[in-house]
């Protein structure tokens, strides 16, 4: 994700669900308005549950990345 | 001789201390239990108060009662926690040393984080709040009834799901369901954490018209309006807002280098020892553990506390398997109509569920009048 700075970033490898989900949220309510978070999860679940979260929410999705050693990076715009 | 203190009165430290008294001689440790009250609360009865079942007067009882008479109880505040210097100091300024300690200071709702909340929500989660919810839904006559969860963690996973069963059959008793509408709100994107619990509340909820609305993060509550909105952007009017308030640890421990900002203690998931340190346990609601904040967790976690503070003291090796946590939680599900489910679960096993029947239900009631002669005794 080349050009896209990210606020604030938690690494919540080793939690699982509910956990990466709810450290996303947690990350999105102490963002401003613009401000780019991102949820490092070992949990396979996260990437789908995350970004139907970020769709509910009417947030944008960034994007999703390997985050070597065994997590995705999971990246929310708090848009509005 | 060694001293342990044991934080906190509830089930888990209680548990705890008994436990000990029976297990090390006098000479070779001191116990002293530490809290911030002198009555032990039997907290899963809070959630019958609202319906009448339960005297709110009638669910506590002296924690020194309970007590062995060899444990030595301290009703104070604790302020702050020394790790370094093996020490606490308490509200009143004293300083008390340890050799061991166990954290056992549970978890305490914060309805006052959320915008609105105090003004226009009621919850169960202490007596005097049940009570006030007892006589709002005395008086009701119809209406939206939301029913939900404020934020994850929380104590007691179930009691949520429960109350929204519970009101369903007493608004039915009472004559007035037909024209009240029950709506359930959590914050994940199904109506429970535990993907096997689902389909059976799932299947209760649609068999009893309780709509359920997921993805639900409780944002504010305008007690004017009587509408409570989501971080998602939801808006649900109500005549009646019964949530569970957002859940913290001890005031002490939120922010401590040992815990989170919530206050919720680093704890390993099989030994129960704080981040590392060789004399100091957690266990109960105030773990930072991914399982359920509840009553029986603290139960089965208190063996194991118990197994490595003896060990520690008297330089031997904990017996095999014993001196660690698997995870092991039971709950029941009180569903209305006389009847009642159980989960039983650990770290590698998912509870398989059952249709809630009368045998379950009968269970439950009985070991909530049991609790007080087999749980803080540690007879079971």
């Amino acid at each position: 994700m080349e050009g896209i700075k990210i606020t604030k970033e938690s690494d919540a490898r080793g939690s699982f669900c509910p956990g990466p989900l709810m450290e996303m949220i947690r990350l999105v309510r102490s963002a401003n308005v613009g401000d780019v978070v991102a949820v490092i999860s070992g949990d396979e679940g996260s990437k789908k549950d995350i970004p139907a979260w970020i769709n509910k929410a009417r947030y944008e999705l960034v994007g999703m990345e390997e985050a070597a050693p065994g997590g995705t990076r999971i990246i929310c715009r708090k848009n509005h | 001789m060694k001293k342990i203190l044991i934080l906190g009165g509830g089930t888990g430290g209680t548990i705890v201390a008994n436990r000990l008294a029976h297990r090390l001689r006098p000479e070779d440790a001191s116990i002293e239990v530490v809290s911030d009250s002198p009555l032990h609360y039997y907290q899963p009865a809070q959630l019958y108060i609202p319906f009448g079942e339960e005297d709110p007067r009638k669910i506590a009882r002296s924690e020194r009662k309970l007590l062995n008479p060899k444990v030595h109880l301290r009703t104070e505040t604790v302020s702050e926690w020394l790790p370094d210097k093996q020490a606490l100091r308490t509200a009143k300024g004293e300083t008390l040393s340890y050799d061991y300690l166990v954290i056992a200071t549970g978890s305490v709702p914060c309805p006052e984080a959320v915008e609105g909340f105090v003004a226009g929500a009621d919850h169960f989660y202490t007596p005097e709040a049940a009570y006030r919810l007892y006589h709002k839904l005395s008086e009701f006559e119809g209406g939206r009834l939301v029913v939900g969860v404020g934020g994850i963690p929380y104590k007691c996973p179930v009691a949520p799901l429960e109350f929204t069963l519970l009101a369903e059959a007493f608004l039915t008793h009472k004559g007035i369901r037909s024209h009240t509408e029950i709506v359930y709100t959590f914050p994940l994107n199904d109506v429970f954490q535990i993907p096997s619990v689902v389909p059976v509340v799932r299947a209760l909820f649609e068999r009893r018209s309780i709509r359920a609305e997921t993805f639900f993060n409780l944002e504010s509550v305008d007690a004017e309006k009587k509408v409570v909105k989501s971080l998602e952007g939801t808006e649900l009017p109500f005549d009646i807002l019964v949530m569970t308030p957002p859940h913290k640890g001890a005031p002490f421990l939120r922010g401590h280098p040992m815990a989170d900002n919530d206050g919720w203690v680093k704890t390993d998931r099989t030994t129960l020892r704080v981040n590392g340190l060789p004399n100091v346990w957690a266990l109960g609601d105030t773990t930072d553990l991914p399982i359920s904040k509840a009553g029986s967790t603290a139960h089965f976690e208190a063996p194991v506390v118990v197994e490595q503070i003896e060990a520690a003291i008297t330089r031997q090796e904990p017996p095999p398997g014993k001196a660690t946590y698997n995870g092991h939680v039971t709950c029941f599900i009180d569903a209305g109509y006389g009847k009642a489910t159980i989960l039983d679960f650990d770290y590698a096993h998912p509870p398989a569920v059952n249709e809630p029947d009368e045998f379950r239900h009968l269970q439950k009631i009985a070991f909530n009048k049991l609790y007080w002669y087999l749980v803080p005794t540690a007879v079971i």
